[in-house]
């Protein structure tokens, strides 16, 4: 009974004195077997019930005098048993105090009986004060020891020893019986504890959550993919059929892992097992078990999967490093856990199970990761509720309740929380790695996706955080309440502290925007302390670098008084301000605010500082120029908006950039130039930099030591180069020849881009172009056609393209086996790539020997097809390339006639509303119909009126390949049609 | 107006060289007008004894009304480190030299300044008990806390974390120049000691409200003249005015050169404060 008491018995932590049990199922079925037993030993063992305590069970009752018979002695204010040993009677009641001793079972089964429905409450109050009633009934030696208990032996040992003491062998009778009873008492609670371990739908939902957390594509992952078969969930949380849940079905799952076949999974109460899988033309599965019943999802996978278990180690151990608390909190814990009476029940209740597990091994679902989880709860409630010591009696019951099923469920929360920063990390750097991608890699390409793509991406984000608190978080906290309670020289302290932790840690910002860090770090800026203004805005510089963080500024109004700090007079100020602006004003939102709160004009205010050329500068003369690179960095992230160009534009930032230009320091060239090219999209801006003469630094650049200055400087002569006059100015300026040296970098894809692109766009005029001939850029843009990403190969074949107008390059291009990759590229997907690689390819077929392997690669069947896709541009630019191919093909006639319905094809696009489209098919039609029998065919197809009905366009170059492709048809049908008159007029 | 410390013009003339080629950082009029400032200002208490210099508790009116410092000890801590010789006043000499790294130092000898400034029992450390001594006062107690000073000493221990380079729980000089350099809002980490940017404007209030004022005052205007104060811009600069303290500044200027209070004491007071000022904005 005793150790039954001590470890089965749910007792409330009472800080003082007597403990408590709770009014929980497993304690009122405990009581009923002990009352049970009570009236057992009366009945069936008068014997050992007549004997005598060694001590009274002393405790306070609530029994009315009145309900004691006639077996006691009642006067006015106690109640004493007529049965009595010695005078010493076995029932003391003091009714005034309320205060009951006892000395025998028999007295108390008696007592029991004249409580009647309080019976409960009275054992309750008996056990109660009575922790360990064995010691008080045999004597002190018999008290309940954890551990070895020789009291057994040691009453043996009495009863052999002293035959003549009758009273030995009552006791170790009473004694034997107590123990019995301990035992049933064991066994009864661990039924009912044993009962809640079985599976249920809530925990089995929390393990597949957290599996599909862990899952997806890749080998980092536990798994494939883990689905359940139904949608549909039923009110208690299973999702078998109703049928099947009478047998105990949870849910069934379809789980792909990376190295078995696909599992079919039945979650049962009773544990995990594979099923027959599913019935084929069917939804339903065969439901039978096939296989091993496991006690739960994890350990099923385990056994199935051994990447899932390993993949499952490492994503732990990942979490071991994360979640680890600082040191010096663990030790204070420890040495706090002796005085926690909480702690110590736990403990008891844990070493329970932990004995318990032995017993539990036996069932069939032996849930043993469940145990090991169990006996940490103490622990776990340590780490969450360090304070709550001294709970209420209510919530203590309460807790004690849900014990084990919270325990499971703190377990999985923490579990889940891993989770979560896992995808957080994860997510951090696929954003990353594409706002490396968008921003840097395409910015001119995809100007507005840049803009439109951010946002979506951070509000899923931005929910995902909330669960995790590290510790920085608490030590952040602190800082921030420093920062808000404190005059200004504990502010600077806090603010210095602020910048120890690491600020490039997205924790560490969120953590500051979670304690309401950046309001605070706002309202900073907008004091007159200018170290403050200065502490602040080196951490906001820092943290403005997470997207989340920016956009949280923006929303406070950050910008507008930073926008302000800009006319301060402290240059340190106007520097930090600067850069904080370039980081936040990386989305369109806020570049919108820096305009209307005339940011850009102060900003290009900061660019005016003096020469840079100017040898030995003064300090405060450099200190100009980093405001200067500053205010170039801002202004970089606002050119991102063509609103913000014009504002540039007006607020005269164009000439103060021409002069920057002239720097000789990379970091202030990146910028200036990076804003230049940003703006290069901007006509305006294209002449500028033309009249500006500021297309001879940009090609001075393009040899300079740092390759993202020469990208973007490449990247401004891309945009720049549509001018004629801008691309003399670079082959005057000697900038074809970097460029080519530049193009030969294969290993730098977004500087390779912007370079091709400038190749292209200057290739454009046919000087460039021969002086790219004697620079043999020819087979390095060929070595480029294979393996290379789209943007390069687009301005590859477009330089290409431009290229192979030259009589001696399409030769080049052949001797060097470009026509081969250029053909293949024409059954790409790009538009862009299409655009170029048919006019590249259409350049090509202009000589007679390319034609013939373009021939031979099918290549006037693939263009053909090209004709089919929706895209204008792509339609007129196969069109075009077709009639060099048509013109200079052999039996070209035959070969046009084999594209089944090819010729019907291209008739049907002089439906098209694109001039362009109509231009280069009638410039197509004009080749067909050299030969007679295609003629035919397309006159069949009734092209003759769809030409005829063109001929009111006013586009001139429409009517000159209009006039050519009705020439060509002329000796057709035409006579009968009144258009002839209208030709004529055209002609 | 008498001539400073009965010195005689030409041992006047050669003084202000002497300290203009000690200090090198102001030119010779600056030095002339801190050196009359200086003896106005003594002279303001004639009950003090000429010619020994300002005491604490005159130098410290000094620091609050030009300066804007509030915090008592680091006042008196300031005077400290301006009276090199020890002897309670701060005579011409070191005013000059005090000044001239107060208002123009090179970050070196501020960092010197400030350690001299918060060691406050001057043995080359700055100790936990110090820092705790000058911080106590600088977070808003909240009454319910159990501890009040907890967080003072939580301050401590970030301050001592972020300094204390050699782990001797203490700051020693060596220390506290590392931890400026790397991060120069440590300068004056446990105290505002030196004039700060607010300084700047304060002038300009003053030496502009002056200008108003000085409309009514022929008298005064006669001075200002003499002390080349600019007698132009001031309309814009009185937009600044913030804080009550430099709108006070100028009430008192205000009811002075109406001639209701107009002491010549407090005139006197006003000349020198514009006067500090006026070279203290150009240092700035």
């Amino acid at each position: 009974m005793g150790i039954a008491l001590t470890r089965a018995a749910q007792w409330t932590a009472a800080g003082i004195g007597v403990g408590k049990l709770e009014f929980t199922p497993l304690n009122v079925s405990l009581l009923n077997s002990i009352i049970k037993f009570v009236e057992y030993i009366n009945s069936k063992q008068p014997q050992e019930a007549a004997f005598m305590f060694r001590e009274p069970l002393e405790w306070k009752a609530s029994l009315e005098i009145s309900a004691f018979g006639a077996d006691y002695q009642i006067s006015k204010k106690t109640v004493i048993s007529k049965e009595n040993m010695d005078g010493n009677p076995f029932l003391i009641y003091e009714a005034s105090t309320g205060v009951i001793k006892v000395y025998t079972f028999n007295q108390l089964a008696k007592l029991l009986e004249i409580a009647q429905i309080d019976k409960l409450k009275e054992t309750q109050a008996c056990l109660e004060a009575n922790r360990d009633p064995i010691a008080k009934i045999l004597g002190p030696s018999f008290a309940t020891v954890e551990g070895e208990d020789k009291s057994m032996l040691r009453l043996l040992e009495k009863v052999k020893k002293s035959d003549e003491e009758p009273e030995a062998e009552v006791q170790m009778k009473l004694f034997l019986l107590l123990q019995q009873l301990d035992m049933q008492l064991l066994n009864a609670s661990l039924q009912k504890v044993s009962q809640e371990v079985r599976l249920n739908p809530q925990a089995i939902k929390n393990d597949i959550q957290l599996l599909q957390s862990f899952s997806g594509e890749g080998d980092m992952t536990v798994l494939k993919s883990i689905n359940y078969t139904s949608e549909y969930e039923f009110s208690n949380g299973c999702r078998a059929p109703p049928w099947r849940q009478v047998y105990g079905d949870i849910c069934y799952l379809i789980i792909n892992t990376h190295d078995t076949d696909t599992l079919y999974v039945t979650c049962n109460t009773a544990g995990v097992y594979l099923n027959g899988g599913p019935i084929k033309d069917s939804e339903d599965i065969i439901y039978d078990r096939n296989g091993d019943i496991y006690k739960d999802l994890i350990t099923f996978l385990k056994e199935k999967s051994p990447t899932f278990a390993e993949n499952l180690t490492r994503v732990q151990q990942n979490f071991a490093l994360q979640k680890k608390p600082p040191p010096s909190i663990r030790k204070a814990q420890k040495t706090e856990v002796p005085i926690n009476e909480e702690f110590d029940q736990s403990e008891k209740f844990s070493d329970y199970q932990e004995k318990n597990k032995f017993e539990r091994k036996k069932q069939p679902q032996k849930p043993k990761a469940r145990d090991t989880k169990k006996e940490e709860t103490p622990h776990v409630h340590k780490n969450l509720e360090p304070s709550n010591q001294l709970p209420s009696k209510e919530e203590k019951t309460q807790m004690k309740e849900q014990d084990p099923k919270k325990t499971k469920q703190d377990k999985e929360n923490v579990e889940i929380v891993k989770a979560k920063i896992y995808k957080c990390k994860a997510a951090q750097e696929k954003k990353n790695m594409l706002q490396r991608i968008t921003s840097e890699g395409s910015e001119e390409l995809s100007e507005s996706s840049t803009e439109s793509e951010e946002e979506p991406q951070d509000m899923s984000r931005q929910q995902e955080y909330n669960t995790d608190l590290p510790s920085e978080y608490w030590q952040i906290q602190k800082v921030v309440k420093y920062l808000k309670g404190g005059n200004q020289t504990a502010t600077v302290i806090a603010l210095c502290s602020m910048r120890d932790f690491n600020l490039t840690n997205e924790t560490s910002q969120l953590a500051i925007r979670e304690v309401g860090g950046l309001e605070v770090l706002i309202n900073l800026l907008d004091t007159d302390e200018t170290k403050c203004k200065v502490g602040s805005l080196k951490i906001l510089k820092e943290i403005s670098k997470n997207s989340q963080i920016r956009r949280c500024l923006a929303e406070l109004g950050g910008l507008q008084i930073m926008v302000k700090i800009l006319d301060s007079h402290n240059k340190d100020l106007k520097c930090l301000a600067a850069e904080t602006i370039a980081n936040i004003a990386k989305f369109r939102r806020a570049r919108q605010t820096v305009r209307l709160h005339g940011g850009i004009q102060r900003l290009v205010s900061l660019l005016d500082c003096v020469p840079m050329l100017s040898a030995n500068l003064s300090a405060e003369q450099e200190k100009d120029i980093e405001v200067a690179r500053c205010g170039a960095l801002a202004l970089w992230s606002c050119s991102k908006s063509k609103k913000n160009k014009d504002a540039i534009r007006k607020a005269g930032g164009i000439p103060l950039l021409a002069c920057l230009l002239k720097s000789p320091h990379e970091n202030m060239l990146i910028p200036v130039v990076g804003t230049l090219q940003e703006c290069a999209s901007e006509p305006s801006y294209r002449l500028a930099i033309r009249t500006e003469n500021m297309v001879k630094d940009l090609v001075r650049n393009l040899s300079s030591e740092s390759e993202e200055l020469q990208m973007h400087c490449a990247r401004a002569i891309f945009k720049c180069a549509e001018d004629e006059e801008t691309r003399n100015l670079v082959r005057t300026h000697f900038g074809l020849g970097p460029l080519v040296k530049l193009v030969s970098k294969s290993y730098n894809k977004e500087l390779l881009a912007a370079a091709t692109g400038a190749v292209w766009k200057c290739a454009i005029s046919m000087e460039n172009v021969e002086r790219f001939k004697h620079l043999r850029i020819v087979e390095t843009l060929i070595s480029l056609l294979v393996g290379q990403p789209e943007e390069v190969l687009i301005n590859v074949v477009g330089a290409l393209g431009q290229l192979a107008r030259d009589q001696l390059i399409r030769g080049a291009i052949r001797r060097s086996g470009g026509i081969d990759p250029l053909v293949n590229l024409l059954t790409g997907t790009n538009n862009d790539l299409l655009v170029n690689v048919t006019k590249a390819v259409g350049e090509c077929a202009v000589d007679a020997e390319n034609m013939s392997i373009i021939e031979s690669q099918d290549g006037v069947r693939l263009l053909w097809s090209l004709l089919k896709k929706p895209s204008p541009d792509i339609q007129a630019s196969a069109a075009w390339a077709l009639c060099p191919c048509i013109e200079n093909a052999k039996e070209a006639g035959e070969m046009v006639r084999s594209f089944v319905g090819g010729l019907e094809l291209i008739v049907n696009l002089l439906k098209s509303d694109d001039i362009e489209v109509l231009a280069s098919v009638c410039a197509a039609l004009a080749k067909i119909a050299m030969d007679e029998e295609n003629l035919a065919v397309i006159t069949d197809h009734g092209v003759v009126p769809m030409l005829s009905s063109l001929t009111y366009t006013k586009d001139d170059m429409l009517r000159q390949h209009l006039a050519d492709a009705v020439a060509c048809c002329y000796n057709a049908t035409f006579f009968e049609l009144p258009v002839t008159n209208s030709i004529v007029t055209v002609l | 107006m008498s001539r400073p410390l009965d010195l005689s013009r030409k041992q006047h003339q050669q003084l202000a060289e002497t300290l203009c080629k000690l200090t090198k950082r102001f030119n010779k009029h600056e030095v002339q007008c801190l050196m009359k400032v200086f003896s106005t200002l003594v002279a303001t208490f004639p009950e003090q004894r000429i010619g020994i210099g300002l005491d604490r508790t005159k130098f410290r009116n000094v620091l609050h009304t030009t300066f804007g410092m509030t915090d008592d000890m680091i006042m008196d801590r300031v005077f400290r480190a301006f009276d090199k010789d020890n002897d309670s006043y701060v005579n011409m000499k070191e005013w000059v030299e005090g000044l001239s790294i107060f208002l123009r130092g090179t970050l070196d000898e501020k960092i010197k300044f400030c350690f001299d400034v918060f060691d406050l029992n001057g043995d080359g450390f700055i100790s936990r008990e110090e820092m705790f001594h000058m911080l106590k006062s600088s977070l808003i107690k909240q009454p319910t806390e159990e501890d009040p000073d907890e967080g003072v000493k939580d301050l401590v221990e970030i301050a001592l974390k972020k300094m204390d380079y050699d782990h001797d729980n203490k700051v020693s000089y060596a220390d506290f120049e590392k931890a400026v350099k790397v991060d120069n809002l440590l300068l004056e980490a446990f105290g505002p000691c030196l004039p700060d940017s607010k300084v700047q404007r304060s002038g300009k209030i003053c030496s502009s409200s002056l200008d108003v004022a000085s409309a009514s005052d022929q008298l005064l205007q006669k001075d200002l003249c003499t002390y080349g104060f600019p007698i132009a811009l001031l309309s814009k600069s009185i937009k600044r005015i913030r804080s009550k303290k430099h709108s006070g500044v100028l009430l008192m200027l205000g009811c002075s050169l109406n001639g209701t209070i107009a002491t010549s004491a407090v005139k006197r007071n006003i000349e020198f404060n514009c006067r500090l000022l006026a070279v203290a904005e150009r240092s700035l």
